[in-house]
């Protein structure tokens, strides 16, 4: 280990694996230091992503899919199912293997990575520039300074916090989320399904996705306003009593999912934020280790780019780099996430009914949408607007 | 810093540490940053909390409650 570096990343899940990784490709001195024991461990994810969105980063591996994907399943709350078939749409993930072979790319592009190392501060120069962390390991408390921080510290993110950008999340957008994984849970093995109504889940979805062999990886997250009057644990338990009483259970663990539009600010002299730590989250899917990896990787490269110029108030360019690759994006998903979530359970249904009569080698998400829209016309101009750009 | 583990000391909240998963969302939507989480601890940082309850609301598996009759200070 050195005494100083160039860039520092705090947390080694996706994001801030891309992160290491893209700034060490430049030849700069990166360290990622991470909290747990063991990368990629526990996992709290449904684990489903779009094969376009892996491949990005890393080539296809079998030892890390669990299922791949090729047709969606929405269900309505009276019953109605609607599947979409997509062709080879995207896996089902061991996230265990997969984070861990992130962490893997990056150290094989020069980053160090250190566990079991919690950050619990930050250094600052005179003039309030972040130039390092505080963290503790084997119970001693440590300094360490760097020219950059990026802090990839997830949902639970202080980091930002301690910088003073503004990173808390309003609690009506965080989904607050129990997964399982269970098994002799008799699924199509190729298909997502996705169970919507105020019974299952209210104001989000319950999903249930393939894992191979049976088992399967089942959840749903519920907001904070429903989690005042019932929490997700108590309606997973309502759901599998009614569907699954007897799967063997084998793993259970709590989550919780940033669903909303990312941070004004992401970053500040000498520190920025990604992945779930900076809100990147697609806040109508949830889906958060896509664009997690891709905000990494944008602040990585200007992270590295900035030590190379010598330059490093560079790293500011980083907040509109990323509003123009998905930023602005997930604005218009939010709004569609608002209007879709306040749909009523007969607003599903009617919507499921008429989406049923497209034949079934015509129904695209579009279509779906479309028809959502018919019911729904002020949807209209937001999603207009997701096609267009 | 004074930390209390899992008490706030003052009424209300409390965690129950042996039951939390150490998921993150109470951290997330606390507006007073006032939760310290390890990879196998919490705390909440007493002087910080203003019994605000979005931490109660937001936990996935109601490890975080009122207590309504305080929760005794020190052990
Ligand atoms: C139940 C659930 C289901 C989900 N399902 C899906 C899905 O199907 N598809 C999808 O794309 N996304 C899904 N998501 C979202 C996805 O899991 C996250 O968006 C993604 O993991 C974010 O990656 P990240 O690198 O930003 O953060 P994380 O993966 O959370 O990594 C953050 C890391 O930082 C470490 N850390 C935190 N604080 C410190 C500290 N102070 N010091 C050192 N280290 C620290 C943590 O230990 C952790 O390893 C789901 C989330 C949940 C909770
Ligand atoms: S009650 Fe409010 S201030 Fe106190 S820990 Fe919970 S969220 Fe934070
Ligand atoms: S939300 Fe609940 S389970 Fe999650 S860390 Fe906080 S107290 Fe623990």
């Amino acid at each position: 280990m050195k005494n100083e570096y160039d860039v520092i990343v705090v947390g080694a899940g996706p994001a801030g694996s891309m992160a290491a990784r893209f700034a060490a490709e430049q030849g700069v001195s990166v360290l990622m230091l991470e909290k747990d024991r063991d990368v990629g461990y526990p996992v709290r994810c449904g684990e489903a992503i779009s094969k376009a969105g892996v491949e990005e980063f890393i080539k296809s591996d079998d030892k890390w899919i669990a299922a791949k994907i090729s047709k969606f399943s929405f269900n309505a709350p009276d019953g109605t199912e609607i599947i979409i078939e997509f062709g080879d749409a995207g896996y089902v993930l061991e996230r265990r293997i997969f984070d861990y072979e992130l962490a893997r790319t990056a150290a094989e592009a020069g980053a160090e990575i250190l566990t079991r190392a919690y950050v619990n501060g930050l250094l600052f120069d005179e003039d309030g520039t972040v130039c390092g962390v505080k963290y503790e390991f084997n119970g001693e408390q440590k300094e360490l300074r760097s020219k950059i921080v990026i802090a990839a510290d997830g949902v639970e993110s202080r980091v930002g916090r301690w910088a003073g950008l503004k990173t808390h999340i309003d609690f009506r957008d965080m989904e607050s989320a129990v997964q399982i994984t269970a098994a002799n849970i008799p699924v199509d093995q190729n298909t997502l399904y996705f169970y919507f109504g105020k019974d299952v889940a209210p104001n989000g979805y319950f999903w249930i996705f393939p894992k191979g062999n049976n088992k399967a990886n089942i959840g749903l997250g519920v907001s904070g306003i429903i989690g005042k009057k019932k929490s997700a644990q108590s309606f997973l338990d309502d759901f599998m009593n009614k569907h699954y009483p007897n799967a063997p259970i084998l793993t259970k663990i709590a989550g919780g999912v940033p669903c909303s539009i990312t941070l004004d600010k992401i970053s500040a002299p000498g520190i920025m934020l990604v992945g779930d730590a900076a809100r990147q989250v697609n806040p109508l899917s949830g889906g958060g280790i896509a664009s997690g990896m891709i905000g990494g990787s944008i602040a990585g490269r200007i992270a590295g780019e900035a030590i190379k110029m010598n330059k490093l108030n560079h790293i500011l360019t980083y907040d509109k780099a990323w509003n123009d690759r998905l930023g602005k994006r997930h604005e218009i998903f939010n709004r569609i996430k608002e209007g879709i979530y306040n749909f009523s359970d007969d607003k599903f249904n009617s919507i499921a009914h008429s989406v049923l009569k497209v034949p079934i080698e015509k129904r695209t998400l579009g279509k779906v949408f479309t028809t959502a829209l018919m019911n729904n016309p002020s949807l209209l101009l937001d999603i207009a607007k997701v096609f267009v750009i | 810093m004074e930390y209390r583990q899992a008490k706030t000391g003052k009424l209300l909240i409390e965690i129950l540490p042996d039951r939390c998963d150490f998921c993150g969302c109470c951290v997330g939507v606390c507006p007073e940053d006032a939760i310290e989480l390890k990879e196998a601890e919490i705390f909440i940082i007493d002087p910080r909390c203003t019994n605000c309850a979005k931490c109660v609301w937001s936990c996935p598996i109601e490890v975080i409650k009122f207590n309504r009759e305080g929760v005794p200070v020190g052990k």
